[in-house]
């Protein structure tokens, strides 16, 4: 039995999901029979740590914060192990810019795009390469901030119109906005999990929007209008693809212990593209990566066991060290 | 992350062999979602449209302490004498412990109707107790209406934009919601009629009208007198029924009452909804309703289903409350309070937002509704603005059909003046800076007809200012509804 502090909540935009990600955690590990102490993360979370002094943190903070790598950082000053990834890797997967140079980089899939920061557009007239960029992406074009786990600010462009709207509501959210060719397909979603043997991918989950209206991007996003099917029905081709890219991504930004990559499977190429990738996705009862892992066999309690075995063996390692 | 946050919407289709495979690759070895589906096989079917949305979750964030919050409906309840308190709570203690402890009728204790009679009184309304129900607060009266008078489908019409809280009890009824617009004198009952003669086309007979004529949540605007006749032969007429909803008519800054529904109509077609909420305090939970007798019969039989009957306690201390303070005198001193918050609030937007904003005056009540240019989408700047801990209610959530997107309510009685100042100051700095922004970002495509959509003047009753909006005209623009007096000055 260990200690484990249960970080969530906080002040990013997802606190709600992360509070609801959190308590699921904290009933699994003390079924597991570890001890559980949950902290809402706040201006004393050191404090609150230190008094704690736990075995392990498992980070299920969502967003700003929990996946921009600054609790990370914070646990690796305080020298308490944690679970999921560090410092880099978040940086690069919270950062959809960053994330997407890097994806370009080393030759995986992810559609094109162009990224501005609001001072280009205020400062060095980047306004005036929009039509450029719209020539090159053609429309429709998704709008989204390059920062940020939810699809809190992404928006559709359908015609030049829309876009400078779109990117005041991107720019609510982010300082840099991305521009994305929008890729026509299935929404997949492939789940990973370190183990022993290495990470491998679980069962690909499936985000199908339940409304007709297959353009209305915005409803693909909204809760309750899409339903998730898993395992998604591919053929046994496509999965093996959507695998190995998932995984070479996971590998590429350096995550650990669990991740989610987000792709597209673009109708009519059949071509996948990498989207983002997850560092911390949400653990809730109705997330994907749960699903995936229920798919695959893992319950929800074995899969945080697991989650947090990999952060305290870290600790163990580091003790012997 | 959010996206994956499914909110009952599992459709698992495992395959189910029995192996416990693991690998990338295998098959699944059982249904997925198998917690989930468990219960979620078990919702009724009205439930599905009982959900969750980005905006709720972003308003989940604005309780943080270190926000300064324009977004609740709280009335200040820190001036309320301790002393009244005691006093009130030792005088149930003395007199009627026992009682206070115990059930009391579903329709509510005699003595406690007659301080609601009073409170009526003092907006001219004569009551008699057998026409009340005393119910835990105004909004089960939302409930029990709903509850008594909607079939899956049936319809209700409300304002545009409507109170928000109602938008959940209206779609966990499965209410078909009509949305009537209104502008700074109330419901267009103009298009009210028009609406109501479409339905008859359609064949669908509307159950009840639902409106706030003074001091609207979240307009803030109030009803003309003419207005309030028309709805009332409206409904004589049509046969209609009409729920007034009215929390803050005490609570006027200026100007002479207008007469209430319920006393312009008698009661015949109006059930009446009040409240100690905004005269007393919300955390009693007490409000009422004066309805028709054969309604109020049903409404009746609703609440003894829902709850048996409000708290006997907080009835009593109403009642002790009634006797041991003069309670206009509190009332006097919140109008004083929020009047003065109110002028805060107008200097402030006159200050610090653009142009480009237009806001209502409110001449009472708790909100001042605020229309941006339609390029800004409220839920988004939320985000932003909480960024600066600052928050509001996105006008969507005033709408059931997608609109308000470019409105906002603002609250301006529960935070002090320097409080209300600062959240407006911080709200227009984030709007200015994204008007700059847009007009960054469409400078360079001066649109054909631009200045002439400029030159199209200032806003008038029934459109909302299309100067405002620069640049290509949209649906949203179109749809907007509030049009609001612009720029009105200082208070």
């Amino acid at each position: 039995m260990s200690r484990i502090a249960v970080l969530k909540g906080g002040r990013s935009l997802e606190r709600q999901v992360s509070v609801r990600s959190g308590g699921r955690v904290e009933d699994a590990l003390e079924r597991l029979g570890h001890e559980a102490i949950g902290i809402d993360v706040d201006a004393d979370v050191i404090g609150r740590l230190r008094a704690a002094s736990p075995d392990a943190a498992f980070v299920a903070l969502h967003g700003e914060d929990g996946e921009d790598g600054t609790i990370q950082e914070l646990l690796d000053v305080l020298g308490i192990p944690f679970t999921g990834s560090g410092v880099l890797a978040c940086l690069r997967s919270w950062d959809k810019v960053l994330t997407k140079h890097l994806l370009v980089e080393s030759g995986l899939p992810t559609p094109e795009f162009v990224a501005f920061s609001e001072t280009a557009f205020e400062q060095l007239g980047a306004g005036e390469a929009l039509p450029a960029i719209e020539e090159r992406l053609s429309f429709p074009i998704v709008v989204k901030p390059a920062t940020g786990g939810s699809a809190l600010g992404i928006k559709f462009a359908r015609a030049a119109a829309d876009v400078p709207a779109a990117l005041v509501a991107a720019f609510s959210y982010a300082d840099r906005v991305l521009f994305e060719r929008h890729v026509r397909g299935r929404d997949l979603a492939v789940s990973i999990l370190d183990g022993p043997d290495g990470p491998v991918a679980l069962p690909i989950v499936e985000a199908v929007p339940r409304d007709e209206d297959f353009y209305d991007f915005e409803a693909r996003y909204e809760i309750g209008r899409t339903s998730f099917v898993c395992p998604a029905e591919l053929a046994p081709a496509v999965t093996a693809r959507a695998h190995e890219v998932a995984l070479r991504t996971y590998h590429l930004l350096g995550l650990a212990g669990f991740a989610r990559v987000d792709l597209m499977l673009e109708e009519g190429s059949e071509e996948l593209f990498v989207l983002e990738a997850n560092a911390i996705p949400g653990l809730t009862e109705t997330s994907l990566v749960p699903q995936a892992a229920e798919a695959a066999g893992i319950g929800l309690d074995e899969l945080i066991g697991r989650i947090v075995e990999l952060a305290l063996a870290l600790g163990a390692v580091g003790a012997a060290g | 992350m959010t996206v994956d946050d499914a909110q009952g919407g599992g459709t698992g289709r495992g395959a189910g062999d029995g192996r416990s495979g693991r690998a990338c690759g295998e098959l699944p070895t059982r249904s997925t979602s198998r917690d989930l589906e468990r219960y979620a096989g078990l919702f009724a079917s009205r439930t599905r449209v009982m959900r969750s949305s980005a905006m709720r979750d972003l308003m989940a964030v604005t309780a943080r302490p270190e926000v300064i919050s324009l977004a609740g409906g709280l009335p200040d309840t820190s001036t309320f004498p301790p002393a009244t308190f005691a006093a009130v709570a030792a005088r149930i203690a003395a007199e009627s412990c026992a009682r206070a402890l115990q059930y009391g009728p579903t329709e509510g204790l005699a003595d406690t109707k007659a301080c609601i009679a009073e409170v009526m009184a003092a907006e001219d309304m004569a009551v008699d107790g057998d026409d009340l129900l005393v119910t835990t607060g105004g909004q089960q009266v939302l409930d029990l209406v709903t509850k008594t008078l909607i079939d899956p489908g049936d319809v209700v019409v409300a304002e545009a934009p409507t109170y928000p809280g109602a938008v959940p009890v209206f779609s966990s009824y499965e209410a078909d919601v009509v949305q009537i617009d209104v502008d700074e004198h109330g419901m267009r009952v103009d298009l009210l009629e028009e609406t109501l003669d479409r339905l008859e086309r359609e064949g669908r007979r509307p159950k009840f009208v639902y409106t706030i004529p003074s001091f609207q949540n979240p307009a803030g605007v109030t009803m003309s007198l003419e207005r309030r006749r028309t709805l009332v032969e409206i409904a004589r007429r049509r046969e209609l029924l009409v729920l007034e909803d009215n929390p803050y008519g005490l609570l006027r800054y200026e100007g002479s009452r207008e007469p209430t529904l319920r006393s312009l109509d008698g009661g015949i077609y109006v059930m009446y909804l009040g409240t100690f909420s905004k005269i007393l305090s919300p955390g009693i939970r007490l409000g009422w309703v004066a309805a028709p007798a054969p309604v109020l019969e049903k409404l009746n039989l609703g609440k003894q289903a829902a709850d048996l009957c409000t708290s006997t306690l907080s009835q009593l201390m109403v009642q002790a409350y009634f006797e041991e303070s003069p309670w206009r005198a509190y009332v006097d001193s919140l109008t004083e309070i929020y009047r003065a918050r109110r002028d805060t609030m107008l200097d402030a937007l006159a200050e610090f937002f653009p142009a480009e904003a237009q806001w209502t005056r409110p001449a009472g009540g708790l909100f001042i509704w605020v229309t941006l240019p339609d390029f800004i989408d409220t839920t988004d700047l939320l985000a932003r603005a909480l960024r600066d801990n600052v928050a509001f209610v996105p006008g969507e959530a005033a709408y059931l059909d997608g609109r308000g997107r470019s409105s906002m309510r603002l609250n301006f009685s529960g935070s002090g003046e320097d409080a209300v100042r600062e959240g407006v100051r911080r709200i227009g700095k984030v709007v200015s800076e994204q008007v700059a922004l847009y007009g960054t970002l469409t400078g360079r495509r001066a649109a054909p007809g631009r200045p002439a959509e400029r030159a199209r003047g200032a806003p008038t009753a029934s459109h909302p200012s299309p100067d405002l909006a620069a640049d290509p005209p949209t649906e949203e623009l179109a749809a907007r509804v509030v049009p609001m007096r612009r720029r009105s000055g200082r208070a």
